[in-house]
């Protein structure tokens, strides 16, 4: 596991919450911030802020110079082949969209099909179903096992010749499942479509490799990897890109602008219509500093570690349920489970009485809510800060919620 | 930890209503059916009402959700029946107030629910709450003006 020492970066972790050190594992719907990404959006403000691509003077330099910098940061992050293809946007959300408005107009038709699974964020679910009721196309759901895990026989069975793109998440911010992304590339590769990946609940957890997955896509957002709210990144492969249109326009983006005509910046500018997120994208190579530093091996080692320990130790307790795969190996450090007799809103009302803060609800994932056939979960979601004493607090918590609503 | 704070949103009365609901069902001879949910958290209430001359004859709940969303629905049906649907919006409004703190008139009988009034030191609770409340204001707001 990792030295409880790391804690000492992240500044808001040192506090009470109603009267109990603060325990915080809630980091699934987003991370806490260590110092240094605080400070490198300080330092922007205080020091360099200034529009970039545009300036002559040497603060715009400046911006332009520690922006871009970001970008191969990100780049060098999931191993992209070359800074065109990381375009910066608000996070996963605003890239998936991108997909599905660009790539997805433009290249899928009636009757065509576009794959996701049971188990997607809404953010990965509702894009495809506005694609597919504009162009009369068919979505089709990826069925998953008993334990909330992905079979390959059943994504060849569900992709077609006739699919255009198959969307998965990496990593399941309910279940915690892991999903085979390669393989399932390899398939969607076989049948015509591209891959795209929803890397939001992976980027902070998992040593992504663009190449190696050979996805066409990946989204994933900043502040789920100690990085700022409103940046995130969509990857996408540059033949892709370079044939798809923009969907913002405006400052930025453009090359020449005509009275009734224009053109675009070459990539990846042409996707950042406006002045772009600087602060986020230089407080968002912090973070990916800050990650690397400490080793995205080590932080995956130590979620299994928690998340195993905290499965084990929760399953002591009478009626309790823990949903998703129960090898910890096959999941990241995400563990939602319900207590019977207490409704997660209570329990987590009654955990932040003791200062530990955990979600609750269907954590936006409607459909996969009802594939488990339950209204609400509780979900506690670990990362590289916490440590053995927060599942103890945990399980004390739930303990106690249990004799309380008895 | 004491469970001090914890009794304040929890009151026994609470409890009593969440686990012993009363008017838990579908009315048969409804005339007023109105869902609803909270998209945050999920719950859900299924409200059936029967009014007639501007008076609410009887209601009835089905739901899903935390102690606090079915304990208010539980203590809503309770006090509605009989009253008529003026009184009855008049009952949701002042419900809401005492949600935001606002001192509520303590003219005004409210049975059990006064007991729900420490739900406003909770802020993110308080969605739970007013969830029951919403759909009658829906209910018989429509119905008085129909």
């Amino acid at each position: 596991m990792l030295s409880k020492e790391i804690r000492n970066y992240f500044p808001i972790l040192d506090q009470e919450i109603n009267g109990h050190p603060l325990v915080y594992l809630d980091s699934a719907a987003t991370s806490q911030k260590p110092q240094q990404v605080i400070d490198a959006l300080t330092k922007y403000y205080a020091e360099d802020n200034s529009n970039v691509h545009r300036g002559v003077h040497s603060l715009g330099n400046r911006a332009t110079e520690g922006y871009e910098n970001a970008r191969e940061k990100a780049r060098e992050f999931i191993n992209a082949k070359s800074t065109q293809e990381i375009i910066f946007m608000r996070g996963a959300t605003t890239a998936l969209n991108t997909v599905a408005q660009s790539y997805g107009r433009a290249n899928v038709g009636e009757g065509d099909e576009i794959v996701i699974t049971y188990m997607e964020h809404h953010s990965n679910i509702i894009p495809w179903q506005q694609l597919a009721k504009e162009k009369g196309a068919v979505l089709k759901y990826i069925d998953l096992e008993e334990d909330g895990t992905l079979s390959l026989d059943k994504v060849r069975e569900t992709v077609t010749d006739r699919t255009k793109i198959v969307s998965v998440m990496y990593v399941s911010n309910v279940l915690g499942t892991m999903n085979p992304i390669q393989e399932i590339a390899e398939i969607a590769h076989a049948n015509g479509s591209v891959m795209v990946v929803d890397g939001a609940q992976a980027a902070p957890h998992l040593k992504l490799d663009v190449q190696k997955l050979d996805c066409d896509f990946l989204a994933f957002s900043g502040h789920k990897m100690c990085g700022p709210t409103g940046i995130g990144v969509l990857y996408g492969k540059k033949e892709l890109l370079n044939q798809m249109e923009p969907i913002e326009f405006g400052g930025e983006m453009i090359d020449f602008v005509g009275l009734y005509d224009s053109t675009w910046k070459e990539l990846p500018w042409k996707f950042e219509g406006g002045t772009p997120i600087i602060a986020g994208a230089i407080g968002l190579g912090a973070a990916i500093d800050f990650l690397r530093e400490v080793g995205l091996d080590k932080i995956e080692r130590h979620e299994h570690e928690l998340a195993g320990l905290a499965m084990e130790r929760m399953s002591e307790i009478e009626g309790l349920t823990i949903y998703g795969p129960h090898d910890p190996k096959k999941r990241a450090g995400i563990v939602t489970f319900n207590l019977e007799g207490v409704h997660p809103h209570d329990l987590a009302t009654v955990l932040d009485m003791n200062g530990i803060a955990v979600r609750a609800g269907h954590h936006c994932a409607q459909p996969l809510m009802k594939w488990l056939d339950v209204s609400a979960t509780a979900r506690a979601s670990f990362y590289l800060y916490n440590t053995e004493d927060d599942v103890d607090r945990l399980v004390e918590g739930l303990r106690m919620a249990k004799e309380y609503f008895q | 930890m004491s469970t001090n704070k914890l009794d304040q949103l929890y009151r026994s009365v609470i409890m009593d209503h969440y686990k012993n609901p009363r008017n838990k069902g579908v009315l048969s001879d409804n005339n007023v059916t109105i869902d609803m949910n909270n998209p945050t958290c999920g719950d859900v209430i299924h409200l059936t009402l029967q009014v007639e001359d501007g008076v609410v004859q009887d209601a009835k709940f089905e739901g899903e959700g935390c102690s606090i969303s079915m304990a208010s629905a539980s203590m809503m049906t309770q006090l509605v029946k009989g009253k008529k649907t003026e009184d009855a919006v008049q009952y949701a409004h002042l419900f809401s107030d005492m949600m935001l703190g606002k001192d509520v008139d303590d003219s005004v009988d409210l049975g059990d629910i006064e007991a729900l009034s420490g739900v406003a030191k909770f802020p993110a609770r308080i969605k739970c709450a007013t969830l029951a409340w919403k759909a009658l204001e829906k209910g018989v707001g429509n119905e008085s003006e129909a």
